[in-house]
């Protein structure tokens, strides 16, 4: 018996009246996990019920433990009829299934209803006994902790950074279940909630499973999202970043332990785990080995001797790109083959984190996309469903017992787009992806599924075996000046995928860079900018005919290019009107509607120093013979120029003037413009010229001859830039602003626009989207004024067209203030520290190996279906015999004329420039020791006990976290038939949104602690029925549940009991009475 | 394009203090929009009116659904759903509870029942204060009043622990509540001068001297269910005002009174003569007022009483405040040197709230 669960109710509070004649309620607890249920006595008449019951002991596995959520029913107990339900309660215990997380779960918790919302609280007290399990062959995987973080959480190390992980459950919805048309509006939403947590837990325990298999003991990174297929299921799907990580001993130690690596190895990671078969038998030696000494493990010599073959498979790299730089070249070849080998051995080198410990990026090739559009398949056979529904309509389906193809189906999708996204980088030189996501977009039947990261070089040192470590180690440091090595291309220059203007960095002058760069990634915090960053979002809808199924993916299909074409053009003028470089954070939405198409591009732009200046942007007529005409070209060139002026002041963007000599370009500089092409009319002859101009000062050309480009103008002005005293980007820290105050206010904010159907167009269309987002801004602008100065952080836009005329945005971000007055510490000078810090710290350096082995790989099961399903599609037809038909989409655009493919090739992999990571280090928080300094005058304002805080972000500014506890991961159905009653829709979900809010502060209340990190409202899926005056609303969060400490309560601490380990003062409580 | 839904929610609730004291003032949306504009808010932030309409309709969304919390504060601290920091949470209480000194004077001393709410609508026009507003207030004294008016121990205790007030405000409920509860006459045209301060000062005196919880003493018999509540006045005291009498029925008492007082004032007082004139009237309206107090009526009259027996003669004649002061300080303390009177204590119980009272009222 692997585990004991223990559960104590302890009292109720503000509970809703239930008998109407004594005003009063007879309440009394249910609790259920799995299919054990206890009561409490009832305790009568009263809104404030004392049950104070007995231990209730459950004797589960700990499979189940993982598994299950422990549900708390409060009921009012009635004599004569049935009794009355009050609300639930869901706790996900997984926390107290790992040592170093929650012991105990604790606290008031909101009583929730999906009808009423949330009604009274009840006090409840969670335990976890855990045994000892022997079994090698178990199921479960306690102990493996995630982290919704996509860093390596702030006090913790990672000793090695394993690789990608992910998994994939499907299952009937039951909303869709026959049963729903006999039970009621909460019962369908209970199970529904139910299944969900269900789900999601056994998700989290495979992943696990694939987590101890490759020995690592923890996910980074971690994003489980649900696919609402409608009548073909639900599939709960996630990724993450498998890494073995070290506690840090102390939270403010954050020197490295590598001064004395025997006492370190004494905290092998999970020592003190519960259950620790796995851990500390198997995997300790290899770790010792791999983490100090770099001596190759049996695996990893395995690899090695394998990986002469698979040179092969890299393209366009190897030793041709000895002309790259005289230093760098040969030495960048070894670097390449070495990490490439051992990459290759992965299925998929892909890493779902955005930041990374120093020294692991050496290059970033550009933003990889991949997407691919599906046709969702009914399920036809009723008596299948009668038997799911029947028989165990409450316990999780296998489907591969039932169905096989099913799961198989939908792995297949994701394996064939990671493919893709692989061969993508590929092409660009890297062997790698970083800050990788996957997400969808479904319509109907149709589903969109979409990828995308950046392709990167890592660092082949965390690889090398000892003896060659030494040199390694030392050329590194010798060739890599600071911050931009990241910015060199990792391609061959004579042998470029795309065309692009390269340049001699600007920072060191010896490697080549790229005229612009777009990643998905934060910005590396050792990178020089110049200046401020700013948020930069290409918007974009297109009209689509309704259609059915094969008609309408075909449709989707032949219109995806363009849109990622037109969205990756906007955001090239975009970013050159305010005069900058380079993009971070890039991600790409395009959600599929009835009749529409949307595309939701956002990311931050920043000046890299490294990079060159960008041309400005020429309008250009082409009937240049009318004289108005001119005269209004002439004006708007005046208004783009004027713009740039004026953005270039508003974000600092000063760079010091280079002259031609200093730069030594070897480049040729006709003065020659890129030309920009739009419209159909014009042919492929004019694409060379795109090829071959290489002007250093190129300026993009806008025509506008046809009303698209005119548009296009209009959009770029009609951008208005953030009140003063405002920034706003969507990456974790502003480019430019190191001085945070601690005030933080994480908000969602949603808006419903109806469009009119009259007559839509195009132009409409983006105008009415372009105006929503603008206005939305705006509006956050305003609301937020009390807090300038101030900075929207973590921007992040979801869209979606629940309806034909309807379109959905929905933001959620972080503003948090900063100190004017206090910094503008030039950015040399921040450089300069870091670089002092650097070599300090070099050492630590060595801490964070990677760890490219191909143990994972039988973990990967990815089973001859997959290629079943890539002759089905190659075949072009689509057999009827297909459960799931897939419209591939790149065999569609095979068809199309070479000039398209070649804007594919762009549009679908926007990848830009190169980079060689330098030795400039700096902590991956971008709250580096030094800037706390800066902020500890800041005022301790959260004195207040029960306040949590919550926040996008991965750390909370003026503070440290000191303990994570666990993951957040929470999914709530809310519903109404009296929507007029609450308040309209915009009462129905503020409302909604709030007791969301509510609900994740209470269970991180109860875990001990008093922050979210790394929140994330995953999905909001809102319909309306104002006709029948209903309304209903699913949310899912995650995010993960931190204790943290103020800089100065932390100082007092640490002066009082140098040594001790101690929650500090701030730990924020419960809001008790 | 028309907005369907549009929403804000912050993990700190958000509250405009100028946008709660528009909502509290009983603006409609459009109107407080408009209000809004007018203050230079759009040129000041650069903001349009578009973008003020749904920062507008968002915060009264917020405050509609605060309004449930704000009926019982204590609710407000204890909740979960809005995370406010504490000093909000007191200013949206305060802010909740405060009232207009027109309302209140309107009100001050009426039945709080369902027909006073009906004369709001009047109340409304007369005062122009909107009639959400007025309504709200109304409900506030509506609310307080049926939370304590069960309750034992004292009445700013009482209230401030359930509406978590301030002491300034918790007093003023006090004096409002107690007005309600003993139906004091104030809308009488003769009393219009007089402030809603100058009641609550009364009303605080009264509450701390007249009532049963002043007594202060346990009650003898510790099972007697008469309450020992501040908001009643002690039927005992009150009756045994009667006994009072005799300072004004007694001829002799009443001269010698008189002389005692004027052998004290003589050169000290201003009007000398004219309260040498009007001694005996302004004496038997004094005692007169104490000892009908038995009955409910002239309980309620008693602010009427006390401005025709002795704040309007006085002001006739031109006294000056200090020369009242010095008056009713020597009435009162005279009355020591009366052997024959035997009521000293209850005298001073009686006089020592009126002559405050008296002060207070007495002004133009």
């Amino acid at each position: 018996m692997p585990g004991k669960l223990k559960v104590k109710i302890v009292a109720g509070r503000h509970l809703p009246v239930m008998d109407r004649a004594s005003d009063l309620t007879d309440a009394f607890v249910e609790v259920k996990f799995g299919n054990t249920t206890f009561k409490t006595d009832v305790y009568p008449k009263s809104l404030n019920p004392q049950w104070n019951s007995e231990w209730f002991k459950f004797e589960v596995d700990d499979e189940d433990l993982q598994d299950e959520p422990l549900q708390i029913t409060v009921l009012d107990h009635d004599t004569y009829s049935a009794n009355d339900a009050i609300g639930k309660v869901y706790i996900d215990i997984d926390p107290l299934l790992y040592s170093e997380a929650a012991t105990v779960i604790s606290g008031w918790f909101p009583i929730y209803d999906t009808i009423h919302g949330i009604r009274g609280e009840i006090n409840v007290v969670v335990k976890v006994d855990l045994f000892n399990d022997l079994n090698r062959f178990r199921q479960s995987s306690c102990g493996v902790k995630f982290f919704c973080t996509t860093s390596i959480p702030k006090c913790y190390r990672a000793v090695i950074i394993h690789g990608f992980v992910e998994e994939l459950v499907v299952n009937e919805d039951p909303e869709y279940q026959w049963i729903d048309r006999i039970r009621t509006p909460r019962a369908s939403n209970e199970a529904r909630q139910r299944l969900i947590s269900l789900m999601s837990g056994e998700l989290q325990r495979k992943i696990g499973l694939k987590v101890l298999e490759m020995r690592g003991n923890a996910v980074v990174g971690y994003l489980q999202c649900f696919d609402l297929e409608g009548e073909s299921g639900l599939v709960v799907r996630a990724i993450g970043t498998a890494c073995t990580l070290d506690k840090l001993s102390s939270p403010a130690a954050f020197l490295p332990a590598c001064n004395s690596p025997s006492k370190e190895m004494k905290e092998i990671p999970f020592n003190e785990d519960p259950n620790p078969n796995t851990h500390s038998s198997g995997p300790s030696t290899p770790l010792k080995n791999q983490t100090y000494s770099f001596s190759p493990s049996k695996s990893y010599s395995r690899q090695s001797s394998s990986s002469d073959t698979d040179l092969s498979l890299t393209p366009k790299t190897g030793m041709g790109s000895g002309s790259a730089g005289k230093e760098g070249g040969p030495f960048k070849a070894l670097l390449r083959q070495q990490t490439q080998s051992a990459l290759e051995q992965r299925e998929f080198p892909f890493f779902t984190l955005t930041a990374f410990p120093p020294g692991f990026l050496v290059h970033v090739g550009g933003v990889v996309s991949a997407r691919s559009v599906k046709l969702l398949d009914r399920i036809h056979n009723p008596a299948f469903v009668g038997i799911m529904s029947n028989t165990r309509s409450y316990k999780l389906l296998d489907w591969n017992s039932f169905n096989s193809d099913e799961p198989e189906t939908r792995d297949a999708w994701w394996a064939e787009i990671r493919q893709e996204i692989k061969s993508h980088a590929k092409a660009l030189g890297c062997h790698a992806v970083v800050g990788y996501s996957e997400s969808t977009s479904i319509c109907e039947e149709v589903c969109i599924l979409s990828a995308s990261g950046t392709a990167a070089v890592l660092n082949p040192r965390f690889l090398q075996d000892g003896t060659v470590e030494g040199c390694l180690e030392q050329r590194l440091e010798e060739n890599l000046p600071a911050g931009c090595g990241f910015c060199h291309i990792p391609y061959d220059e004579l042998n470029m995928p795309f065309p692009a203007h390269l340049t001699y960095c600007y920072n060191c002058r010896k490697q080549k860079v790229p005229d612009v760069l777009f990643t998905t990634i934060d910005l590396p915090t050792d990178a020089t900018v110049i200046g401020k960053g700013c948020l930069i979002q290409a918007r974009l809808c297109r009209l689509k005919k309704k259609a059915q199924a094969e008609a309408n993916a075909t449709a989707i299909s032949n219109l995806l290019p363009f849109m990622e074409y037109e969205v990756h053009t906007q955001l090239m003028n975009k970013l050159k009107l305010k005069g900058m470089n380079a993009l971070f954070g890039l991600r790409i939405q395009i959600t599929v509607g009835e009749n529409m198409l949307m595309g939701l591009a956002s990311a931050t732009g920043v000046y890299l120093a490294a990079l060159p200046t960008p041309g400005g942007i020429q309008i250009a007529g082409k009937t240049p013979n009318d004289g108005s005409y001119e005269q209004h070209i002439s004006h708007m060139q005046k208004k783009i120029n004027d713009t740039i002026a004026k953005n270039k002041e508003l974000y600092e963007i000063n760079p010091p003037e280079i002259s031609e000599e200093i730069i030594g370009s070897p480049i040729p500089e006709p003065r020659q413009r890129s030309r920009l092409l739009r419209s159909q009319s014009e042919s492929s002859d004019e694409v060379t010229e795109l090829d071959l101009s290489h002007g250093k000062k190129d300026a993009f050309v806008l025509e506008i001859d046809d009303t698209d480009a005119m548009e296009d103008v209009h959009s770029l002005l009609t951008d208005v830039p953030p009140p003063s005293g405002f920034y706003s980007c969507n990456t974790e820290i502003m480019p430019g602003i190191n001085n945070w105050t601690s005030e933080i206010q994480m908000f969602t904010s949603v808006r419903v626009i109806r469009l009119s159907s009259l007559n839509l167009t195009n132009q409409a269309l983006n105008k009415n989207f372009n105006d929503l987002c603008e206005n939305l801004l705006k509006s956050l602008y305003f609301k937020l004024r009390s807090m300038i100065p101030c900075c929207l952080c973590h921007v992040n836009f979801t869209v979606s067209l629940p309806e034909d005329e309807l379109i959905q945005v929905t933001v959620t971000a972080v503003a948090i203030t900063f100190d004017k007055n206090q910094a503008l510490q030039t950015t040399k000078a921040h450089v300069e520290k870091s670089l002092q810090r650097a070599s300090t710290d070099n050492e630590e350096l060595l801490q964070f190996p990677l760890e490219l082995c191909s143990d994972s790989l039988p973990s990967h099961p990815f089973p001859p279906a997959k290629e079943h399903l890539e002759s089905a599609s190659s075949n072009s037809g689509i057999p009827a015999a297909q459960r799931a038909t897939s419209v591939d989409y790149s065999s569609f655009a095979d068809r199309c004329s070479s000039w398209i493919e070649l804007i594919k090739l762009k549009a679908q992999t926007i990848r830009r420039g190169s980079i060689k990571t330098t030795v400039t280090v700096e902590k991956t928080s971008p709250m580096g020791e030094g800037n706390f300094r800066n902020r500890s005058a800041a005022p301790c304002a959260n004195s207040t006990v029960g306040v949590v805080k919550m926040t996008p972000l991965s750390f909370i500014p003026g503070a440290k976290i000191t303990k994570y506890l666990g993951i957040i991961n929470m999914f709530f159905i809310r519903e109404t038939t009296s929507l007029r009653e609450e308040g309209g829709v915009s009462g129905f979900l503020h409302a909604f949104i709030a007791e969301v809010f509510a609900m994740v502060r209470a269970h991180v209340a109860a875990l001990g602690g008093n922050a979210v990190v790394s929140y994330i409202m995953k999905q909001c899926v809102f319909m309306e029925n104002p006709n029948k005056n209903q309304a209903q609303c699913l949310i899912n969060v995650s995010g993960d549940a931190v204790v943290f400490a103020r800089e100065s309560e932390l100082e007092v601490v640490s002066t009082q009991q140098p040594a001790a380990n101690c929650q500090p003062a701030c730990t924020g409580g419960e809001v008790t009475t | 394009m028309t907005s369907e839904l549009d929403i804000f929610v912050g993990n700190t609730t958000l509250i405009d203090e100028d946008v709660y004291r528009l909502w509290l003032d009983g603006y409609s949306v459009g109107d407080a929009v408009a209000l809004r504009v007018r203050s230079g808010i759009l040129e000041q932030t650069g903001a349009t009116a578009a973008v003020l309409q749904s920062d507008t309709m968002d915060h009264y969304r917020t405050f509609h659904m605060l309004e449930r919390l704000l009926h019982a504060p204590p609710k407000l601290l204890h909740q979960l759903i809005y995370q406010i920091p504490p000093s909000r949470q007191a200013l949206l209480i305060e802010r909740y509870y405060a009232f207009d000194e027109a309302f209140v004077r309107e009100v001050l001393g009426k039945k709080l029942s369902k027909g006073t709410k009906k004369d709001l609508d009047d109340i409304s026009t007369k005062t122009g204060i909107t009639l959400k507003s007025c309504r709200r207030q109304f409900d506030n004294f509506k609310r307080v009043f049926k939370v304590v008016e069960e309750m034992r121990g004292s009445l700013v205790d009482n209230i401030q622990q359930h509406f978590l007030l301030s002491d300034r405000l918790a007093r003023d409920y006090a004096a409002i509540v107690f007005f309600a509860n003993n139906r004091f006459e104030t809308g009488k045209k003769k009393l219009q001068y007089l402030s809603f301060g100058d009641f609550a000062f009364c009303a605080e005196l009264m509450i701390q001297n007249w009532t049963l919880g002043a007594v202060g003493e346990a009650p003898t018999d510790p099972d007697s269910q008469v309450d020992d509540m501040d908001m009643d006045l002690d039927k005992e005291f009150l009756q045994d005002l009667k006994e009072l009498k005799v300072l004004v029925a007694d001829k002799d008492l009443l001269d010698l009174h008189k002389s005692l007082v004027c052998t004290a004032l003589r050169g000290k007082l201003g009007v000398f003569s004219e309260m040498e004139a009007n001694f005996k009237n302004l004496s038997r309206g004094l005692v007169n007022v104490a000892t009908k107090l038995t009955h409910n009526k002239d309980v309620r009259d008693l602010f009427v009483d006390l401005v025709e027996k002795f704040v309007e003669p006085c002001r006739s004649d031109h006294w000056p405040l200090s020369d009242v002061r010095l008056f009713l300080n020597q009435y009162s303390a005279s009355v020591h040197s009366l052997d024959g009177f035997r009521h000293q204590a209850l005298w001073d119980r009686y006089m020592g709230t009126l002559r405050g009272c008296l002060l207070r009222l007495y002004h133009d």
